[in-house]
């Protein structure tokens, strides 16, 4: 049943630049990043795919583009993940909000604007959630150095 | 004394999403990150009209340690400990998740003694978790005895888990490929032992909480999600299945030994705090049942898998043959050398689905390890759990959230 799904998954997608194989038990869609929003919208309506898992980004320095936005959404009813990927370039890390398709998404975006620097076009409340107002930079890019402190409170002599 | 100059203010490291009251009466207030009952480190900065949560904006961070990035300066074997640390209620579920990905990685299949292991362990796991969780949240509300019956099961539980791995709560103890070692002498005897312990001092908890007038005022209706919005605030085990929902990885998208196994996946009815203790404690039940299953099934031999690629040769030929002394030499150095490619495994951890998104560039250390944490989604969406229940409610809600520090600021 759920390869028949994945089959069927396939073929739609599989257009207008986007490429879709099957990959370690997921189906991993590579898509543009204009084709987000509708992508997500067909998963979520047309296929079920209801739980927002996981939004994050990987930094390949020396690529361009750059980023690569890596979303997983699960099926509730098939018991089935995909795997979205779209890449966004280093001078312009946008990608749109899927906060109006899942509360969830609202979290993970601030923790992937927090430590990437990807920026979600419509989510207007990107507050740093595991570092805290003020800090520089974004630590998981792979420019910064792991060694580096920004210490709110100074060190005691 | 101290150095630092009494003129400088310290900025505020938290911006909060509304600093004044929507109406006229309402009060804004600050619980936590250091309060008794935020267990760990969490802000929640709530308005308040009277005595009811109006809004709540729910801020985490404070354990962050930079868990994602210090894995990238270690090897795939290196980087076991501090996934450990993670969920340190249930360190083991988190190794073996964490093995699980790399092993689809490198396409290595662990020998059965190793998959039947895993699973017992996991579910053993599952059980100080929960306690864990039920002891907490119940002594929030006063429960001292029930807090101590759960306690005294839970301590042998780790006793005997130190038995196993030499270590209390942070084990260490699952390899690429296998296993750290093979259980000691008679350390199924004692687990033996243990269950039918446990059944007897679960059996005074269901005495003294189910149908008590102050645990079920305090908890009926109080902190109530709907299936509908639990997926759509990405909530997932035992939060989701309290709504009636019956999703577990276990059942949904069986790994390890889950498909040989006979269990049952409790649900609730309202998706309350009484139902979320509910369906840990028969969870844990659940637990006991495979457990005894796995106890019987339990093959023998070997627990590392045949594959130089990550299982480090023995000892007495490292000193004795040159390629051997190479192989473990390669294996410390550069590490498992995982074929480039990216995988996301899940694994039904005690608080949800916990997902390790790994990225490799065929090399010995990972170019990305990402953890799906469970306590972090269901901290985008505990205000929902939260909001229009009183500020005393806030305590038993979020005690059986069961948020973990480790695992949700990583």
């Amino acid at each position: 049943m759920p390869d028949d799904l994945l089959e069927r998954l396939r073929s739609r997608l599989a257009d207008e630049g986007r490429e879709a194989t099957f990959a370690h038990g997921l189906l991993a869609v590579q898509i543009p990043r204009e084709a987000l929003l509708d992508t997500v919208k067909l998963l979520k309506d047309g296929f079920g795919f209801d739980l927002f898992l996981d939004v994050t980004a990987v930094d390949w320095p020396g690529r361009d583009p750059r980023f690569d936005v890596v979303y997983h959404l699960y099926s509730t009813r098939d018991h089935v993940r995909v795997r979205l990927k779209t890449a966004v370039s280093g001078t312009d890390p946008v990608v749109d909000t899927l906060v109006p398709l899942f509360g969830a998404a609202a979290y993970m975006e601030r923790e992937c604007h927090d430590m990437l620097g990807i920026r979600f076009r419509g989510n207007d409340d990107l507050r740093p959630i595991l570092l805290y107002e003020g800090f520089e930079g974004h630590p998981l890019r792979k420019d910064y150095p792991k060694g580096r402190e920004q210490p709110l409170v100074r060190y005691r002599e | 004394m101290t150095m630092r100059d009494n003129e400088e203010t310290l900025p505020n490291p938290v911006r909060a999403a509304f600093d004044r009251p929507s109406t006229e009466d309402g009060v804004i207030v600050n619980i936590g990150p250091s309060h008794p009952a935020t267990h760990g480190t969490l802000q929640i900065i709530a308005e308040l009209s009277g005595e009811k949560v109006v809004r709540a904006d729910v801020h985490c961070g404070y354990l962050h340690r930079g868990f994602e990035k210090e894995c990238e300066a270690h090897t795939w074997h290196t980087l076991i400990p501090f996934v450990d640390r993670l969920n340190y209620c249930s360190a083991l579920i988190n190794n073996f998740a964490y093995c699980d990905a790399v092993e689809t990685l490198m396409g290595v299949e662990i020998t059965p003694r190793t998959r039947y292991l895993r699973t017992l362990l996991s579910e053993y796991s599952r059980i100080a978790d929960h306690m864990t969780c039920i002891a907490a949240s119940v002594m929030e509300l006063g429960a001292m005895t029930a807090f101590l019956y759960l306690m005294t099961i839970r301590d042998w539980i780790y006793e005997h888990l130190a038995d196993l791995t030499g270590a209390r709560v942070t084990y260490s103890y699952g390899r690429i490929g296998g296993l750290a070692h093979d259980l000691p002498e008679g350390w199924l005897e004692r687990l033996g032992e243990i269950l039918d312990q446990y059944e007897e001092y679960v059996g005074r908890i269901h005495g003294l909480m189910d149908r008590n007038r102050i645990f079920i005022d305090r908890t009926r209706d109080v902190g109530v999600i709907s299936t509908d919005q639990a997926v759509h605030w990405g909530f997932t085990g035992p939060i989701l299945r309290s709504t009636g929902a019956a999703r577990d990885l276990r059942r949904d998208t069986p790994y390890l030994a889950y498909s040989e196994l006979d269990f049952d996946v409790p649900v609730g009815i309202n998706g309350d705090n009484y139902d979320r203790y509910y369906v840990r404690m028969r969870e844990m039940d659940e637990s006991v049942h495979m457990i005894r299953q796995l106890m019987q099934m339990l093959p023998e031999g070997p627990i590392n898998v045949d594959d130089r690629r990550c299982t480090f040769p023995e000892k007495q030929r490292v000193y004795t043959e040159i390629e051997s002394l190479i192989n473990h030499f390669k294996l410390v150095i550069d590490g498992p050398q995982v074929p480039a490619g990216e995988v996301y495994r899940a694994h039904e951890a005690a608080n949800g689905e916990l997902g390790f998104y790994l990225v490799s560039d065929g090399t010995g250390t990972p170019h990305r390890v990402h953890v799906r944490a469970p306590s972090f989604v269901h901290m985008g969406g505990l205000h929902k759990l939260l909001e229009g229940y009183q500020l005393a409610d806030v305590v038993s809600t979020f005690g059986t959230i069961n948020m973990i520090g480790g695992e949700c600021d990583r």
